[in-house]
């Protein structure tokens, strides 16, 4: 079948859709996390009884995690509404009312997809969506991942179409005068990379797709492939004929297992349709992609250790050069990109380089997409210019700081990137300016924290992260990133001096020179960028034996303020783990500071009218008897 | 290995061609049957695609998919990703440990739970979340886990 044929099919079966009643429900991970299976039997089951044949179609997700599980309705002579937070119990009132009746429900609605409806915003207009400004992340959530005549109607195949009747070296330009840069974290124009790899000598040549998403707190790459795995595919078979390849792999996480079975079915389309497999639409040109999924480590993400383990081997990265462009999978000229960049490449050359070019900063084009998490209000996915603010990312898009708490960092990029503070919030988001501050733009992990987190904690966090992930090849990476983590592990615990300081600074310096790759070349990055925002913050850990955020347990007691406390209750007696807690009823209840563990539960469980209990730090503010007692429950190793 | 994991693990191998590149997706297909990767199962892979023993163990123990033990009735694996570090992952993982009497990476003696960490499962904000087999149990604090286990208990 030629493109023209198969693009009239798509769009008359996409045509008869919207002419159709039907009720979308975001299956993607997130959703499915929040319930969304539930939604989705109830549905199907409360249409049976209705008798009803609304078609029910599982999508991707519109990035919107903290409104999962989201439903939109759309009826062809009315206007589409969104809904949040659908669990099961709505489902027969959403039925009953918009399915059945002319009542859209707009008091359980989060928007409409048409503007100028009364009684609920336009979507795209809620603050949400104020500096968004979406292209591939454009049709997640609306349209289904296992259709591919969803995509095609969208648009889809059409920047292949126009790929294949341009020559190989015209489609090189176009990428590379769009000013596209890698999104896979460390920026490298993508053009040149394919001009490298399409010029280097060998044969046959390889492309591969880094979905191997590991930094923790980062998904963008799981949700794409989980709602519009097409777009993807797409950019690799243009990137297969621009470079003279004829095979690529899709290198994927097995913890993503739904990102997986999505890309399978859509790989099996996308041969069905003859857009992969021999003399694609004709134009003699042969192409294959194969998935190889990863089995658990978080170095694969580097391009050298993903090719050795895409070969079977263990995955650790090699000096480069050579570079993989040359000398690459099985030593062959490969070349690697991250789903992000080959999800932009079918729309660069379908509009052109001009118009990816017009989108984000000087040096910095297109768009950046982040998740947003943390102690923020709406976590989800966003996609914006290059050059946003953080500011206009967290309070805007993100909603600002959850429970009235106040801001504290933002830390981007997870363990290559670095903690930000509030006054380097204008911080445009782009490549330069971020690696400027220390930081860099990673993967896209946004995370927030508030006052109620310790930044040297978070750096022991990201410190043992990597300490568990280094694949051991360089002593640095392995043995250095420990040393660090153990300096870390003292100060948080109260056993720290300020030498420690100056020792970290070294040891980060030789651990980044001493490191092959990028996993150990940016490990320091959340300590160095700690300890140049946040000084303050060791000092009082080293000097002061305080925790300010009151996070650490060696530094940190509960206590119950004997005026507070309801004598007649006896809540944190009941729920205590450990049996900590003591007092008859009618007196005052004590914690036994020998015994506590800093679980917090009797925190949760005193009831809010009393709110008796706090959290204290240094422990001497403790009584001197309970003071006393903590300290023998650490020598003791209660605290684990 | 008793009979049956033989029989499987002929099978599996039976349906893969001998090359090199397919040792992880191998090991993948036998540990799916499994449960886990017996030594004699790494033995077999091992004469299969013609390598040394010691490359297949080096593979297995590279990668946090493979397990040389099967694992106990109840999966439990705690997300350690930065959100829910960040409100307070650390706290459950201890409540588990303490609770199921185990330490992280560890499988009770009756085999009734395992306790895991992952890295990040990429529900970040249900944050703190626990994953027991695949059933997802978001916003926990040390006190609901301890309430959410009651369950998983009685069905040992």
């Amino acid at each position: 079948m030629n493109f023209p044929k198969i693009q009239t099919r798509a769009e008359s079966e996409w045509e008869n859709l919207q002419a159709s009643l039907y009720i979308l429900i975001g299956t993607a991970t997130c959703g499915r996390a929040a319930g969304a299976l539930n939604t989705l039997e109830a549905f199907q089951a409360e249409l049976a009884r209705q008798k009803t044949s609304a078609e029910v179609i599982e999508v991707g997700c519109m990035g919107l995690c903290y409104a999962e599980p989201l439903v939109t309705i759309s009826k062809p002579d009315s206007f589409r509404v969104v809904y949040p937070n659908v669990t099961p119990e709505l489902v027969p009132r959403l039925v009953e009312g918009y399915v059945l009746g002319d009542d859209p429900c707009l008091e359980l609605a989060l928007g409409t997809l048409e503007e100028d409806e009364e009684g609920a915003p336009y979507i795209p207009e809620l603050s949400r969506f104020e500096h968004e400004r979406r292209i591939i992340l454009a049709h997640c959530g609306y349209i289904d991942p296992q259709n591919i005549n969803h995509y095609i109607a969208q648009g889809g195949y059409r920047g292949l179409d126009r790929a294949l009747a341009m020559s190989p070296p015209e489609i090189i330009e176009e990428i590379g005068r769009s000013g596209l840069r890698g999104r896979g974290g460390a920026g490298f124009p993508t053009g040149k990379k394919w001009e490298f790899c399409s010029r280097a000598k060998g044969s046959p040549k390889y492309v591969v797709c880094n979905a191997d998403e590991g930094d923790p707190g980062a998904f963008m790459d799981r949700v794409i492939l989980e709602s519009n795995p097409q777009q993807v595919i797409e950019g690799m078979i243009i990137a297969g004929y621009a470079i003279g390849a004829n095979k690529g792999y899709i290198y994927i996480r097995a913890e993503y297992p739904l990102a997986v079975d999505r890309l399978k079915v859509a790989l099996g389309e996308a041969y069905d349709l003859g857009f992969l497999g021999q003399d694609i639409l004709g134009s003699s040109f042969n192409f294959d992609i194969e998935l190889a999924t990863g089995a658990g480590a978080f170095v694969s993400g580097e391009e050298t250790a993903l090719m050795a383990a895409i070969e079977g081997k263990m995955s650790t990265p090699r000096p480069r050069p050579p570079y993989p462009a040359n000398e690459g999978l099985w030593g062959k000229p490969t070349l690697i990109n991250n789903v992000k960049t080959y999800s932009y490449v079918h729309l660069i050359i379908e509009k052109g380089a001009g118009w990816f070019s017009s989108i984000g900063t000087e040096e910095s084009k297109g768009t950046a997409i982040f998740t947003l998490a943390g102690k923020i209000n709406c976590a989800g996915l966003t996609e914006v210019p290059m050059g946003t603010s953080l500011q206009e990312i967290i309070y805007d898009t993100g909603g600002g700081i959850a429970n009235d708490k106040s801001f504290k960092a933002v830390q981007i990029g997870g363990p290559s990137g670095g903690c930000l503070p509030e006054s380097l919030l204008n911080t445009p988001i782009d490549y330069d300016s971020l690696r400027e501050a220390g930081s860099m733009m990673g993967s896209g992990g946004l995370i927030v924290m508030d006052e109620d987190n310790c930044m040297v904690d978070t750096a022991s966090f990201f410190l043992d992260f990597v300490t568990k992930e280094s694949c051991g090849k360089c002593t640095m990476c392995r043995l250095g990133t420990l040393q660090m983590l153990r300096a870390l592990e003292d100060i948080c615990s109260g056993k720290g001096k300020m030498e420690d300081l100056d020792n970290l600074l070294e040891l980060a310096e030789d651990i980044k020179a001493g490191s092959l790759c990028a996993l150990g070349g940016t490990a320091p990055n959340p300590v160095l960028t700690t300890m140049r925002y946040f000084k303050h913050e060791y000092e009082d850990h080293i000097l002061r034996k305080q925790c300010p955020a009151k996070v650490c347990p060696e530094l940190t007691a509960y206590y119950i303020l004997p005026d507070k406390c309801d004598r007649a209750c006896e809540h944190c007696i009941l729920t205590c783990p450990t049996e900590a807690i003591k007092g008859e009823k009618g007196e005052v209840k004590h914690i036994d500071q020998e015994k506590c563990v800093n679980c917090g539960t009797c925190l949760e469980v005193c009831p809010p009218e009393y709110n008796a209990v706090v959290k204290l730090s240094p422990v001497t503010s403790l009584p001197p008897e309970d003071a006393k007692a903590k300290e023998r429950g650490i020598a003791q190793g209660v605290l684990g | 290995m008793t009979v049956t994991e033989k029989d499987k693990l002929s099978e599996v191998i039976s349906k893969c061609k001998p090359e090199r590149g397919n040792l992880i997706p191998l090991l993948q297909e036998i540990q799916a049957e499994l449960g886990y990767l017996p030594q004699e199962a790494m033995q077999e892979v091992a004469s299969f695609l013609d390598i040394p023993k010691v490359e297949v163990y080096g593979v297995v123990t590279f990668y946090n998919q493979f397990r040389l033990a099967p694992l106990g009735k109840h999966h439990v694996r705690v997300c350690m990703g930065t959100a829910c570090h960040l409100r307070g992952g650390k706290l459950i993982l201890e409540a588990l440990e303490r609770e199921l009497s185990i330490k992280v990476g560890q499988t009770a003696p009756d085999r009734s739970f395992s306790l895991e960490r992952v890295a990040c499962v990429g529900c970040c904000m249900l944050a703190p979340v626990v994953l027991i087999g695949e059933e997802i149990h978001p916003k926990m604090t040390p006190f609901k886990m301890e309430e959410d286990l009651t369950p998983y208990r009685q069905e040992i």
